[in-house]
Formats: structure tokens, sequence, C-alpha cells
């Protein structure tokens, strides 16, 4: 008895250590997040104080190993929104009707076979997809429109859409799947048919879920890099095309991100320059914008939970 | 368990054959990195190296002459290969962290500027080189070849000593066309320059291959000249010759010493042209020697 009692105080205690350790790991990641966070800050300050926030947000030149440096970088921040843009234009009617598929209508075996196949979509590593779409596609693109070359926008939109679908699919399936099975019930006492049900119950409900997963997929793509600076030529022109005087984005010249910018300068930039900072700022700039749409989504799913 | 077993053996027999091998011969490890131009070069001299000196290993990578440069002031290589000259901030850079940089030139380059085969145009004068880097002229109607369309300029990134050097030799430091593709390698750049009829690129000598590497004329009044021919580089009649360099950490000493100096022998230089480089001119072998005299390896 007496032995019995003591090991239950022991098993009581080793819990509550565990509980202890397993919380001190997890607040080791919001130690890190915080950590990587005042080190970029740290580090973009001297280029900040130097140049100015104002000129990296609305400068276009981007010339920093210059004699007459220019640290402009609106054009690489339109560049990254551009091309995470259009690469949610094909990925998110094709990824709900992927999803939409899997979860109410495929059959056990074809669900079976999508869904790996899917996810197996997502591990590629991207340097082999920009690799695929320099020698594939570029070629095929610039056949297609009669382009001088295919190193264009449009190249990396197109393979940052097949990187962006498995994140799509794959969280909005989630969300369709979770609407409880009483609403389709209900919804067929009414009379509703299995179309009807889908488009007007299901989707509805798993709104949040499917918001959240166009925002991922966003996020994944703005935050991509290698395919880009294989695929998407690197120019520092505005990639606009104006049509009855409106400019638009045009997804038939060559692009230049954030992303590619921080590969390709990061590696040779002497520690401590001007320069050097500047990359910093750029990096930080993509920091707060990747948080921002993580902080928006997380407040999708959390605001319209609570709603339903 | 068997995998583990065969690398035992692959140890052991090396071990085996260093041994029988003897002691006569230089051994060590060098990190040599930098110019994507000099990596075949770089290479190919490493190899035929390592044939001669089985004990020795060198391992040679690309990345930039700054990702070269870079790593030299921060201690990290032996040897930085470089395709452009060091600025005198990077030198200020390497002696604040304790490296003390040795220049040497290791061979030359007639760095081309290459268009596709199906251009008329094989000849250039430096301020047209300028103008179209610079994206002054955009087309090639404004060049006397009205089929030829928008001018696409495929450049290396920043990170390239070629980069620089084309940016402060023909450019005088301006900014490149707005429109200029960058490029990761000079092979990707004589690829697309193959491939597209509007194109125009430039890179070492060494990588010119189904294109047109273009004659230059220093000005209007002068004969333009080809990269292809050694003695208008040797000369420095094409405008656009520039020397490679080795920047070594410190004062060479032991496998660094001896391969510094195997490179600048008869044997070394005569791989370059494998590669497509040139050899020495009698003024950088003197060069070199006043280096290796001032540090007291004459």
């Amino acid at each position: 008895m007496k032995s019995v009692h003591h090991g239950f105080h022991w098993t009581a205690a080793k819990d509550r250590l565990i509980a202890v350790l397993l919380l001190l790991v997890a607040l080791l990641t919001v130690v890190f997040l915080m950590l990587i966070l005042g080190f970029l800050i740290t580090r973009s300050f001297p280029a900040l104080k130097e140049v100015g926030l104002w000129e990296f947000l609305a400068g276009s030149r981007w010339m920093p190993s210059s004699r007459t440096p220019g640290y402009g970088a609106s054009r690489m921040i339109y560049g990254s929104f551009m091309v995470a843009a259009g690469a949610l234009a094909l990925p998110v009617p094709w990824g709900l009707a992927i999803a939409i598929y899997i979860s109410e209508l495929a059959p056990k075996p074809v669900r079976e076979v999508l869904k790996p196949a899917l996810e197996t979509l997502a591990i590629f590593p991207s340097v082999v997809l920009g690799f695929v779409g320099l020698v594939l596609l570029a070629p095929w693109i610039a056949r297609v429109f009669d382009l001088a070359h295919g190193l264009t926008a449009l190249t990396g939109v197109i393979m940052l859409s097949i990187m962006a679908l498995p994140t799509i699919v794959s969280i909005a399936e989630d969300a369709i799947g979770s609407v409880p099975q009483e609403y389709r019930e209900a919804s067929y006492a009414l009379g509703a048919n299995k179309m009807e049900t889908i488009l007007q119950v299901v989707i509805p409900a798993a709104r949040s879920g499917i918001t959240a997963s166009i925002m991922l997929g966003f996020g994944r793509a703005i935050g991509e890099t290698m395919t880009l600076l294989m695929v998407a030529g690197n120019a520092l022109s505005l990639p606009v095309t104006r049509v009855w005087g409106v400019p638009i984005p045009d997804f038939l010249r060559s692009v230049r991100t954030l992303t590619a910018t921080i590969a390709i300068e990061g590696l040779d930039v002497p520690w401590g320059s001007l320069h050097y900072h500047a990359l910093f700022v750029i990096g930080t700039i993509l920091f707060t914008f990747t948080f921002v749409i993580n902080l928006l989504t997380d407040w999708v799913l959390h605001r319209w939970r609570v709603e339903d | 368990m068997k995998r583990l077993g065969r690398m035992l053996g692959v140890v052991l027999v090396l071990f085996v054959l260093a041994a029988g091998i003897g002691v006569a011969n230089i051994s060590g490890y060098l990190e040599i990195k930098g110019s994507d131009t000099m990596v075949n070069l770089g290479q190919t001299w490493a190899e035929a190296f390592m044939d001669r000196n089985p004990q020795a290993v060198l391992a040679v990578t690309g990345g930039g002459s700054g990702t070269g440069i870079a790593g030299l002031i921060n201690d990290n290589v032996d040897i930085a290969q470089s395709s452009r000259s060091m600025r005198p901030e990077e030198m200020a850079m390497a002696r604040e962290n304790d490296v003390d940089v040795y220049e040497f030139v290791v061979a030359q380059d007639g760095l081309a500027v290459s268009v596709n085969q199906a251009n008329p145009r094989t000849s250039f004068t430096v301020a047209e080189l300028k103008a179209i880097f610079t994206g002054e002229i955009t087309d090639w109607a404004e060049l006397g070849w009205d089929e030829g369309g928008t001018i696409t300029v495929y450049s290396r990134q920043s990170n390239s000593g070629t980069y620089v050097f084309i940016n402060e030799n023909i450019m005088d430091g301006e900014d490149w066309a707005p429109d200029a593709l960058f490029l990761p390698g000079s092979s990707a750049i004589n690829e697309s320059v193959k491939q597209n009829t509007s194109g125009i690129g430039y890179y070492g000598v060494g990588y010119v291959e189904g294109v047109t590497a273009v004659r230059v004329a220093l000005d209007e009044d002068s004969e333009a000249y080809s990269p292809l021919e050694r003695e208008h580089v040797d000369s420095g009649r094409y405008p656009i010759a520039r020397p490679l360099y080795f920047y070594l950490n410190g004062v060479p000493e032991g496998l660094a010493e001896t391969y510094l100096e195997w490179i600048l022998s008869d044997e070394g230089q005569e791989v370059i042209a494998d590669i497509g480089f040139y050899a020495l001119t009698p003024q950088y072998v003197e060069a070199n020697e006043a280096v290796l005299s001032e540090i007291g390896l004459r």
C-alpha cells in the first residue's frame, strides 16, 4: 500500500516535470522567433539610418554595387506581390475543385491515390522544379507567345502554382472534411441535392479554413526563392504594360522578387557594408509581409469560427 | 556494416598508397573558391596538380569572384580565384580581420561579348556595347539589323567579377539596362544567346560555344579585334582583355607555395590553352616575380 502511494506521487511529479519541459521547449520557438526578428532589425538599422525607410519602400533604383548606389526596392516588392498573386489565379479554383472532389465525391480508392500524390508534389525541392522550368517550360513559353526568351513572370507563376497547389488542397480539404455530417444530412432532409449541398452548405461552413488555405498558399508563393531566381529572369524593370493608358501587370516580361535579390546578392556582399545592411532591410520587409499574412490568416480562422 | 567495411578498406588502401609514394610529395588541403569564369580552369589545374601530388587535396568551387573574395576576407579560404582585382576597401577589410592578401596574375581572359550566329553584326565599338548594356539602344534596327527586333541583354549577377569588369570598363559604372536579364552562370548565358537570335551576352572566352564572339574596337577609328586570337589579347589590342587573379591568404608556404609555383611554371601555364584562356605575357610574369621576391620567395 505504502509503495503504491509513494509511486503515485512520483508519477504525478514526473508528469508535472514533463509538462514544464514541454512548455520550455515550446517557448523556445517563441524565443527563436524573437531572436531572428531582433537580429533582422538590428542588422537593418544602419541602412535604415543612412538611406531611410521611405527610399527602400518607394525608390525604384536598385543598384547597390554601383559607384553611386541606389537602394529602392519598390519594384522588387511589386514583383513579389505580382507573382504571388498570379500564382493564386490558377491553384485557387483548381485546388478548391480538387479539395471538394477528394473530400465529398471521390471514392475511397481514388482518394487514397490522390492525397499522397499531392503531398509528394509538396515535397519536391524547389531547385528541381526551377530546373524543370528553365529547361522545359521557358523555351515552350517563348515559342507559344513568340517571345525572344521565356524567362518571364508567367513562367515563374506557373512553377509557383504547382508549388502552391498542395498547400491549398490539403488545408481546404481538411476544412471541408471537418464540416459536421449533420449539416449535410439536414440539407438533404430539406430536399437539396448533392451539388446544392456542397455549394450552399458545406463550402460556406468551411469558408474560414478555405480562406486560410488561400492565404497560406500566398505566403508560400511570396517566400519562394530558388524557382523564381532560375526562371523569372531577374530584370530590374517594372513589368507593366499599358492598356488604354491603364497600367496593368505584364506577365510576359521578366521580374525580380525580394527573395531572389537576397539570394543573388547575399553570398558575395562584404559583411558590414551598407549593401549588406540593405539586404537585411529587404529581409525585414519580406518577414513583415509573411508575418502579416500569417496574422491575418489566424484572425480569419478565429473570427469566423466564433461567429459560426 | 558492409558499407562501413568497404569504406575502411578504401581508407586503408589510400594510406598504403600514400606511404608507398613516399615523403617527397607535398601533402595537405587547400580551399580554393571564387570566380565562375575561372572554375573550370581552376578545376583542371587542381586535377593536374593532384595527379602529380596524390597526397594533396585541393577543393575548387565557384560562386563568383565576390564570393571568393568575401571568403578570403573572412579567412575561410586559402586562395580566392578572381576575375577582377580586389578593391581597396576589400583589402582594408581583409587587413582588419588580420588576413594578409597577396595578388598574383595566373592567366589572361579575352572577355568575350557574344551574339547569336544569326546576327549579321559581328563587330562593335566599345561605345556601341556601352549603349546596348545601359539600355540606351534597345533595338537591333538601331545597329543596322532591321529584322533583329528588341535586344535581349544577358548579364551575370552582381557577385560576378565579370559583371563588375564590364560595368566599370565598358559602361563607366552606369546602370544596367532595366530589361537586362540576370542569369547565374556563364554557361547559362552562352546557352541563352545560342537560342535567342536577339540576344547579347558576355563571359570568359573559355565559355564561347555555338555563338559568335564579336570583334571589339576601342573606337570608330580603330580596328576591331577578336578575343579568339591570342596575339590580340597579349598585345592588349583587344579592348576588354583582362587578367585572372589568385589572391593568397598570407605568404604562401607549403602546399600553397608549391601549387602557386607550379601554376606559374611552364607546365601549369600549358594547361590554360586547353580551357580556352590565355597564358601570361612577360609583363605579368615580371609582376609576379616582383611580388615573390618582395615576400622573400626569390
